[in-house]
């Protein structure tokens, strides 16, 4: 059983390393992440198989990919504090020689990170090159990505869907941020995507939807039983129903706050909505 | 003069095809990627011997190139395969992303590069890929100029950690070179040493510059014969040495002159030894239908144009 009340307090320090990070550099993507730190926290905390010391290739432990790259304010944090470099270096997020580079990449080794992203589309194909590459080596963990669901306008993201279920890539869950925004509005204003579940069993694969894609119990129990799926010869997605900024009740339920950081009164607002929990780096 | 022989006609393609089935008996970590184009790559021996080790991905180079990313994660060396224009100009943003700035070890073999692909047409006639490639950051590009050549660099750079770009052909050519060669990434190849004139080629231009060579021979004019299989990172001394010796250069190449080895030739003399130097390159344009032989004489890319450029370089001298 998981140990909720640690996870929740996580949850919220990881909120405030997200609005902290983006208001010191006036840039970063506060919308997205916030709408998925219950997933990151759960997902690095409580589901992957993780190794001490990481290493690019990663045998014998899962692997996770961020497709949506701009959100990597959460994934820093969470990155940060589940040991993988120093909580202090958040304080370098978009500095000029930081190895917290805009979106992620791997070009500065910062550990943590397998792949750049941000250049959208592309992350569903690495993971299956990775899952492929555990199949050689025989080695039984899974590859776990998250991409958004804006993204999911990208075509290279259906070459990826369609090539997974027609190899029988089973080690595979990709987790979709569903939250229905993007930068220019909602997705179904911008580009509608119509029945992403309905699409996604029409290419073959085995989906479920995650209902409460803030609720950490939701998302232990769906991740879970996505986990469960896995091996029996279909791709798993997961459409996570989330809420872009959740947590500050300003940044909620809008396309906003996608790419703009909080001023100074906005940021004192916020993070009073999130008291400290394990304490600011 | 040296002198080379073709010991008979094949096609590059075969070169890399070959010594992929060599790898593939010798390199356990060696995988191919192929976007429907396994028997034009000449990758089907390869498919056949190492059938959990090859992955057809289909008419979806993107998502072949972000897959090939993907598998040298857990140590994999993938080898994509499919023409020269759907390995570059259509993925870019997938391999400058996923590959060059992610620093995977992926090697992206480009077959039917140029002009001489033939009567398929500009569509798929890529003359502007080694440009593209050479502009990212960490790419190697390398452009082998026949069978034997190509066998060896596709053996090569399996043995070489980072991404590469490896470009080839369709048509069969001459094979000249050691089918015994020591292929060393970089390093330029000295095949006719001469005073009046360096000629730098790479690619298929290598055996028209010999044969220019030979020409120019007869009329008094020797040649400094310099092949460039890697054009980035291009052999910098080996082209000082010569065009300190000779004080003029052509070079040749099947590809636009913007963005092609004779930039990368003019960038180096321009800032280290300035002289005179001529291109034997398209000269910005699309090709068009045609056999290679007909394209190649009609877009000025053979032996008698390169002798042409050398006596015009030699007058600016």
């Amino acid at each position: 059983m998981a140990d909720y009340k640690a996870l929740e307090d996580l949850v919220v320090q990881v909120r405030r390393d997200i609005l902290r990070q983006v208001h010191k550099v006036n840039s970063g993507h506060p919308g997205g992440s916030l709408g998925c730190t219950e997933f990151f926290v759960a997902l690095y905390n409580e589901l992957m198989e993780r190794n001490e010391n990481f290493t690019m290739d990663g045998f014998g432990e899962d692997l996770f990919f961020l497709s949506n790259g701009h959100i990597s304010p959460v994934f820093y944090s969470v990155l940060a504090r589940a040991g993988y470099f120093p909580v202090e270096e958040l304080n370098t997020f978009r500095l000029l020689n930081s190895r917290l580079q805009g979106h992620p990449t791997t070009h500065e080794g910062l550990p943590g990170v397998r792949i750049a992203s941000g250049s959208l589309g592309q992350g569903i194909s690495v993971s299956i090159g990775a899952a492929l590459a555990k199949k050689l080596n025989k080695d039984k963990h899974l590859i776990y990505t998250l991409c958004g669901d804006g993204e999911l306008q990208e075509g290279q993201n259906w070459e990826a869907i369609m090539y997974a279920a027609g190899n029988n890539v089973d080690n595979l869950i990709v987790t979709v941020d569903l939250n229905g925004q993007q930068i220019d509005g909602s997705t179904n204003n911008v580009l509608p995507m119509g029945n992403l579940k309905a699409k996604f069993e029409a290419f073959g694969w085995d989906v479920m939807d995650i209902e409460k894609g803030n609720d950490l119990k939701s998302i232990v129990d769906g991740m879970k039983k996505a986990k469960e799926k896995t091996g029996n010869g279909k791709p798993i997605c997961v459409l996570l129903h989330t809420v872009m900024g959740n947590g500050v009740d300003f940044m909620m339920h809008t396309h906003d706050w996608h790419g703009k950081a909080p001023n100074d009164e906005q940021l004192e607002n916020a993070l009073a909505q999130n008291p400290v929990t394990l304490g600011d780096y | 003069m040296k002198k080379y022989t073709d010991t008979g006609k094949k096609d590059t393609r075969s070169g890399f095809g070959d010594g992929l089935t060599e790898l593939g008996k010798k390199n356990k970590d060696v995988v191919a990627l192929c976007a429907d184009l396994t028997g034009s790559l000449k990758m089907d021996e390869f498919k056949e011997n190492n059938p959990e080790r090859f992955f057809q991905i289909g008419i979806a180079e993107a998502n072949m190139i972000g897959i090939a990313a993907g598998l040298t994660i857990g140590g994999k060396i993938p080898f994509t395969g499919t023409f020269a224009n759907f390995s570059t100009g259509r993925v870019y943003d997938q391999i400058r992303q996923s590959v060059a700035y992610s620093g995977k070890n992926v090697k992206i073999c480009a077959s039917h590069a140029g002009l001489t692909l033939g009567e398929d047409g500009a569509t798929h006639q890529i003359l502007e890929d080694i440009g593209l490639m050479k502009m990212l950051p960490g790419m190697t590009v390398i452009n082998t100029c026949d069978y034997n050549q190509t066998k060896a660099a596709t053996i090569a750079i399996a043995d070489y950690e980072g991404p590469v770009y490896l470009r080839f052909g369709r048509p069969k050519v001459a094979n000249f070179t050691s089918a015994d060669q020591n292929f060393q990434i970089g390093k330029a190849v000295q095949l006719q040493e001469g005073t009046d004139v360096t000629i730098i080629a790479t690619g298929h231009l290598v055996w028209e510059a010999l044969q220019a060579a030979e020409t120019l021979n007869e009329n008094g004019i020797t040649a400094d014969v310099i092949n460039i299989h890697t054009i980035k990172p291009l052999d910098d001394q080996a082209i000082l040495k010569s065009v300190k010796k000779t004080g003029c250069v052509v070079t040749a190449e099947e590809h636009n002159f913007l963005g092609g080895l004779g930039e990368s030739v003019a960038r180096l003399l321009s800032t280290q030894y300035p002289a005179p130097q001529e291109f034997i390159a398209t000269q910005d344009t699309f090709g068009e239908s045609g056999t290679p032989e007909q394209l190649m004489d009609k877009y000025g890319l053979n032996a008698s144009a390169i002798v042409s450029a050398v006596e015009k370089v030699i007058a600016r001298k």
